[in-house]
């Protein structure tokens, strides 16, 4: 004699009320096994396989594929005992009648049974995603209706270029603006319906209104007392010619490169307590200057010439440091002549005495003459670093710049920390007629390290 | 999510005695002498374990169970510590060790109890030196260290007896290295030098959250800011467990501290049966890991190794047969709770007034009932 079961579906999620039925993996008549995939159904929170809790004969399944169904509705019936008393063995006997208690349906759930779509509830965990369950849902069914994008609640993508602007096409109708554009707007006298829109979806931006209230106001501005006029001369004039002579005729490439100069600033410290350091200033610039000396030295490209008349590069083997200097008067660039063969005292010593003259305009044509390489300090107006533009007739030019305290990551794996160091940014600029960029890399990062690991200039 | 893949290579100083192809090999610090007996005693524990969490999560989906957390691929690590431990040895489990309760001799329905809310999961810790488990995340790492001090406080620690000298395991997640609970126990149990064993599950996941966004250096390493040892294992591999926790173990009965064992594994299913782990990582990611089956490499170790009885493997899934069913059926004769039984199940010296509640609760229930009827 037959013994059926009924399962029914159980709530497989903590608090989930009903289940799509997605796919049944048997059909009426076939012999299943205890934990045999029966059906695979999709709550709001996963979509789950169910495995059957009878060996039996299926004689009924109760939802069709797409259904949904309550928790506690029967979805399908097997035979534990098919065929008489010598069916498949039950290992759950007869206690397990009614393997789900079917919560009571009120007269509102049975109601609203019909309406499909109305929200899932859950009572523990993150709840039915309602957008991807009706995105799953939906996938299957989008060779039919193509155009799901209304069920999503999504507005439709930016209409394709071809498609006329509805506010071209109609401009009568309301013009769209968000509300802060409106207010914007009104506070400027701006008309909203003359403005051609030019933000998404036809609508008015807050540019295409600053646009209107700029182009109503008058563009003259008053001549007279608000106005200076200086003749160009002396060092301006000179400085002009020298920059627009060397912009123009010198292809100019800028690198940049980040350095933390902790260990410098530390080596600064030290050296400045020494005794015989006490009349010089001992400043970074001072170590910035040598470590570019001895790059200089390694990259002669850096530290040489182009001599366009004669047709030849000219590497200096010696080199003349040359300090940019702002002055009272403008800026000068004076140079440390044999700035490779003096000790940092004497560089010290050297780069004072230049800073005084030219302070005190006293700088000689002269010592403006024959640099061979040029370091700007930017860092002392507070700023990071710039594009130098070449001193004519070199080939490199360095801008320092503010040495700040700035958070820097150190060491690697579990050592790997975040702490505030001296850090600064060195850029330099090169004339790409004569460096490449793997010289004028090499300068920059050898110009890095020595600033990194001072200790590297005793190589 | 695709780089979550490349972050579970293994790991070049991990802990590691059986090769994923199956292959035994050996680590300095770690020697384990062991004989191909116990190895396949070890096989049957994953395989029963593995089965007892096939039929767990198949009850769930008949709605026998409101909920299951599947140790799927944590098999190695599970049995390999719960090995480990000696009987008078305490473990604290969260939800998730099935495997350590299967080793400390917990029927597996003690545990299902409260996963059909036939009970709230009580049971006496004392019967198998198991406590219960603790689904409030990482709080019984706090438990454990506590533990561990009154093992102190009994002076059951370092006096060279290895009937007396008691060790304490804490077993927790990766997900839980992230709360303060575990931080705060790091911090006792090393303040106070006690004989507890953290073992972390890294297991990749804390439900969605992948290990890389919550610590910014491998979990083992956590432990020497704390001041005691830290070692990663491969969390599936067995032997690496079992060798590895057994040390750690026998350090801390020694009274050398607290210790933190990472073991490096995967959830291979959902959090728990009420998620749905492709809303948040790879399917490619899983395949990865299935390369590293605890189970597998253990089979294919014996197979080349050892002599067996022929069939022994064929027993042991004959066995685990065994064990679904009584699982299966076990699991829906748990009797249901009685309105009495919490008040029954609370207090071992009753108080009269406590008593005199619970006679009324139970009244009142009745009548409620009764009235239904009419």
């Amino acid at each position: 004699m037959a013994d059926i079961k009924q399962f029914k579906l159980p709530d497989i999620g903590e608090g989930l009320t009903e289940a799509d039925i997605l796919t049944w993996h048997v059909k009426v008549g076939d012999v299943v096994e205890h934990n045999q995939i029966l059906v695979e159904v999709e709550t709001a929170k996963a979509a789950v396989e169910l495995p059957s809790p009878y060996a039996g004969v299926v004689t009924a399944l109760h939802a069709d594929e797409g259904a949904t169904v309550d928790v506690g509705k029967p979805i399908i019936s097997i035979d534990i005992a098919p065929g008489g008393d010598d069916g498949p063995r039950s290992d759950v006997g007869g206690a397990t009648e009614d393997l789900v208690p079917s919560p009571p349906l009120s007269e509102s759930d049975a109601a609203s049974e019909s309406a499909g779509q109305r929200r899932q509830s859950v009572l523990v965990g993150y709840g039915p995603a309602a957008e991807g369950v009706a995105h799953r849902r939906r996938r299957r069914t989008e060779a039919v209706t193509p155009s799901a994008h209304t069920a999503f609640n999504v507005p439709p993508a930016a209409p394709p270029a071809a498609e006329p602007q509805p506010s071209h096409v109609a401009p009568a109708h309301r013009v769209l603006a968000k509300p802060p554009v409106r207010k914007l707007a009104k506070s400027l006298g701006v008309d909203l319906t003359t403005l051609e829109p030019t933000g998404p979806n036809g609508t008015v931006s807050r540019d295409d209104v600053t646009q209107a209230a700029g182009a109503t106001t008058s563009p003259g501005v008053a001549v007279g007392e608000r106005e200076t006029r200086i003749p160009i001369k002396g060092v301006r004039k000179h400085t002009a010619a020298a920059m627009v002579s060397s912009a123009f005729t010198a292809p100019h490439v800028t690198e940049f490169v980040t350095v933390d100069v902790s260990a410098t600033m530390e080596l600064r410290d030290r050296v400045a307590g020494r005794r015989e350091f006490r009349d010089v200033k001992v400043s970074p610039l001072l170590f910035v200057a040598k470590a570019v000396i001895l790059a200089a030295m390694k990259t002669p490209e850096i530290n040489a010439t182009w001599d366009e008349a004669a047709g030849e590069i000219v590497f200096k083997h010696y080199v003349n440091l040359g300090i940019a200097a702002a002055t009272d008067r403008g800026l000068i660039v004076p140079n440390i002549k044999g700035a490779d063969e003096l000790s940092l005292l004497g560089l010290a010593r050297a780069m004072s005495e230049l800073t005084d003259t030219a302070r005190a305009g006293k700088t000689s044509p002269a010592d403006m003459a024959g640099g061979t390489i040029t370091i700007t300090n930017v860092g002392v107006f507070g700023v990071d670093t710039g594009t130098p533009i070449l001193n004519p007739g070199e080939a490199g030019i360095v801008a320092f710049g503010a040495v700040r305290r700035m958070p820097w990551v150190l060491g690697t794996g579990a050592d790997e920390r975040i702490e505030p160091r001296w850090v600064t940014q060195l850029a330099v600029s090169f004339d790409h007629r004569l460096v490449d960029g793997q010289q004028g890399s090499r300068f920059l990062s050898d110009v890095a390290a020595v600033l990194t690991d001072p200790g590297l200039a005793l190589l | 999510m695709s780089e979550h893949v490349n972050a579970v290579q293994p790991e070049p100083d991990m802990i590691q005695l059986l090769t994923p192809e199956g292959q035994r090999v050996e680590h300095p610090d770690y020697p384990l002498d062991i004989t191909d007996d116990e190895i396949a005693a070890l096989y049957r524990d994953l395989v029963l374990v593995r089965r007892i969490d096939t039929e767990a999560i198949a009850l769930q989906r008949q709605g026998e169970l409101g909920l299951w957390a599947s140790l799927l691929g944590q098999e190695a690590a599970q049995i390999g510590a719960g090995r480990a431990l000696r009987p008078h040895d305490m473990a604290f489990p969260s939800y998730r060790e099935h495997g350590v309760a299967w080793c400390r001799g917990v029927d597996p329905l003690t545990l299902l109890g409260l996963f059909r809310g036939t009970n709230l999961g009580g049971f006496s810790p004392y019967e198998h030196n198991f406590n219960l488990y603790t689904i409030v995340i990482g709080a019984q790492t706090l438990h454990a260290t506590g533990y561990a001090m009154g093992v102190v406080r009994d002076g059951a620690v370092g006096t060279g007896d290895p009937d007396r000298d008691t060790a304490v395991l804490a077993f927790f997640g990766d997900g839980a290295s992230s709360q303060g609970d575990v931080n705060e126990s790091f911090v006792f149990a090393a303040a106070g030098n006690l004989p507890v064993v953290f073992f972390c599950q890294n297991n990749q996941w804390a439900i969605s959250e992948p290990v890389e966004r919550q610590s910014r250096i491998p979990l083992f390493q956590r432990a020497s800011g704390f001041g005691f040892p830290g070692v990663r294992i491969d969390g599936n591999d067995v032997l690496a467990s079992l060798a590895v926790t057994r040390k750690a173990l026998d350090d801390a009965r020694n009274a050398q501290g607290p210790r933190l064992i990472e073991a490096f594994t995967y959830r291979m299913n959902a959090h728990t049966t009420s998620d749905d782990p492709t809303r948040y990582r790879l399917g490619a990611e899983t395949e990865t890991w299935k390369l590293r089956d605890p189970i597998a490499r253990v089979k294919a170790y014996l197979v080349r190794n050892a002599q067996l009885p022929v069939d022994f493997f064929d027993d042991v899934e004959a066995e685990s047969l065994r064990l679904a069913e009584h699982v299966r059926i076990g699991c829906r004769a748990l009797p249901n709770p009685t309105p009495a039984s919490p008040f029954d199940a609370l207090f071992v010296d009753m108080p009269d007034e406590v008593r005199e509640q619970r006679d009324e609760f139970v009244e009142f229930v009745a009548s409620i009932e009764e009235a239904a009827e009419v």
